[in-house]
This record gives C-alpha cells, sequence and structure tokens, in this order.
C-alpha cells in the first residue's frame, strides 16, 4: 500500500469555494486539448432513465459483476509488447485472474489497482453469499472495455453483456467501472 | 450505458462508482457514488470493511430505489494528500510542452495502428 493511504484520515478543506467532487468530463477535455486533439469528446447524456424494480428478494437472487478492467496479459507479454484488442470477455468469479488496468485511466500516482477488490468486489460478495444477504455470486463475471465510440457500447458491447448475464441465471448486476 | 441497456431489459442494476459527473451525466439507474480518486470504485485496497459496506450500500440501493437516478454517496473519505483533486490530469506550465508532445505520439500510433489493422473492427 502507498503511503498517502497509511496516513491518517485528514478533514477536507470547509466551505470550499468549488465542487467537492472532480469535474471529469471539464478536466478530461482541458487534457485532451493539451495534447491537441481538436474535437473534445461528446460524453454520453440521456434524460430517460429505465428503472427495473427488484422481482424477487436479494437473499435468493444470482448476482452478476461487471467491471471495465481487461483482459489479463497473455503468457510472456512484457511492457510495451501489443495489447489484445480490447473486448467483452468473462472469467471465473471463483478464481478470478490478474486483471490488466494500466491502460485505463485512474488516479495512479496516489493510488494502486492492487486488490481486486478495490474495484471489483468478488471475495466481499462471495462472503455476503455465504451469509445469505444474497442468493449467490453469478458463476462467470464480465468485462465491458471502455469504448470511445458510444455506438459500439449501445450496439455491441451492452447486448453480449446482457446475453452473458442471462446465460449466467443472473437477476442483478452489479457494475464496477474503474 | 451498458447498466442502462441491462437495466432496459429487464435487469436491476447499480453502480459503484467515483466519476460522479461523467455516471450521472449519462444517467444510470441506481448509484453508489465512493469521493475517491479513480481506480478504487470498490472500496480503498486492501479494507475489506470498506469494501463490504460499500458493497452492501449497493444492495441496498437495489432494494430501496424508488426512482432512476438514485445516487447515494458513501460517507468515506480519502485518507490521503487531498490534493488528488487538483493533481488528477491536471494541466499546467509545468507538463504542457509533455502533453503537447504526448498527443502527437498518439496521433502517430493510431496512424500505426489503422495501418496494419490493430483496431476493433466498426
Amino acid at each position: 500500500m502507498s503511503q498517502a493511504l497509511s496516513e491518517k484520515p485528514r478533514e477536507l478543506t470547509p466551505a470550499t469555494t468549488r465542487t467537492t467532487f472532480v469535474r471529469y468530463i471539464d478536466r478530461t477535455r482541458e487534457h485532451y486539448e493539451a495534447q491537441g486533439f481538436e474535437r473534445p469528446y461528446r460524453w454520453a447524456y440521456h434524460q430517460n432513465v429505465p428503472l427495473t424494480p427488484l422481482n424477487k428478494p436479494l437473499s435468493e437472487s444470482v448476482v452478476s459483476l461487471i467491471t471495465t478492467a481487461n483482459e489479463p496479459s497473455p503468457p510472456g507479454w512484457k511492457v510495451g509488447d501489443p495489447r489484445p484488442l480490447r473486448r467483452v470477455h468473462s472469467f471465473s468469479s471463483g478464481e478470478p485472474p490478474s486483471l490488466y488496468t494500466d491502460d485505463l485511466s485512474w488516479h495512479k500516482e496516489v493510488t494502486n489497482t492492487d486488490d481486486l477488490d478495490s474495484f471489483l468486489p468478488v471475495h466481499r460478495l462471495t462472503e455476503l453469499a455465504e451469509e445469505g444477504r444474497i442468493g449467490r455470486l453469478a458463476d462467470r463475471c464480465h468485462g465491458v472495455p471502455t469504448e470511445y465510440s458510444h455506438r459500439r457500447t449501445v450496439e455491441n458491447d451492452a447486448p453480449e453483456i446482457l446475453h452473458r448475464c442471462r446465460e449466467d441465471g443472473a437477476d442483478v448486476v452489479i457494475l464496477v467501472p474503474l | 450505458m451498458t447498466a442502462r441497456h441491462l437495466e432496459a431489459n429487464g435487469l436491476p442494476t447499480v453502480i459503484l462508482g467515483s466519476a460522479r459527473d461523467i455516471v450521472e451525466h449519462c444517467g444510470v439507474p441506481r448509484f453508489v457514488f465512493n469521493d475517491f480518486p479513480l481506480g478504487n470504485s470498490a472500496g480503498l485496497p486492501w479494507q475489506p470493511e470498506m469494501q463490504r459496506t460499500i458493497v452492501e450500500l449497493g444492495l441496498e440501493l437495489l432494494e430501496s430505489a424508488r426512482q432512476p437516478r438514485t445516487t447515494v454517496q458513501s460517507l468515506f473519505v480519502w485518507p490521503g494528500d487531498p490534493d488528488w483533486r487538483d493533481s488528477y490530469s491536471r494541466v499546467d506550465d509545468s507538463n504542457r510542452e509533455a502533453l503537447r508532445a504526448k498527443g502527437e505520439r498518439r496521433r502517430a500510433q493510431r496512424e500505426r495502428d489503422r495501418a496494419r489493422g490493430n483496431v476493433r473492427a466498426e
């Protein structure tokens, strides 16, 4: 664990003059402008949002877990080698592999992704299943790539995730984007 | 967008995440917001009690949300340097030139990838 994480909690500066949470949409736009990309990224926006109520108690439900982390590196892969193209992937929730997160945008200066449960809580959900809080964790977890193209996510990846969750008998889904 | 698709097709969802503006801008059914640096959406590394509490918040939200766009914020506060908010993807005079050069390299790499067909099919 990094030094920063072992320090005692500190209070945020009170009476801040700015939004307390980070405005990533603005930050990303400024960062890409500085790199010379002329067209700012258009983040997904929707006015209408669906809601499906639970149709059975969680204690009887199969829970699926979705990540944006990428597939493990192939055997023999070294830093600098080409990576497999990002795609929807699935892996055992009982024996999860070491997922690849280096190519994703997260705050690498202050934290790490060394503990899988900090971004994909498979062990916490397994414990909750053993205690009866949920029925069980689905046998597989799934990964969905973060795509520049909205269309690719909406037309290809999200339907594929739905298909795989149904194959697994999922009743509810927890998504944990990095 | 994946959560929206699952939900629209009959699967209840909850997102655990740290990029509040992006998730709420997209518009999702249920969202547990952890005000941490990106990377630990489900709790800090090696802190199982915190991770468990965050997962439980998600489960409670699945049960309790009465309308879409319901966000719950966990009470956990990042214990490290509060400057993390400003340091993420910061652009200032110290890195402006390096970022411009990085952009050039990325555009060149993208062209090479396209030429080799090393991109996802449309």
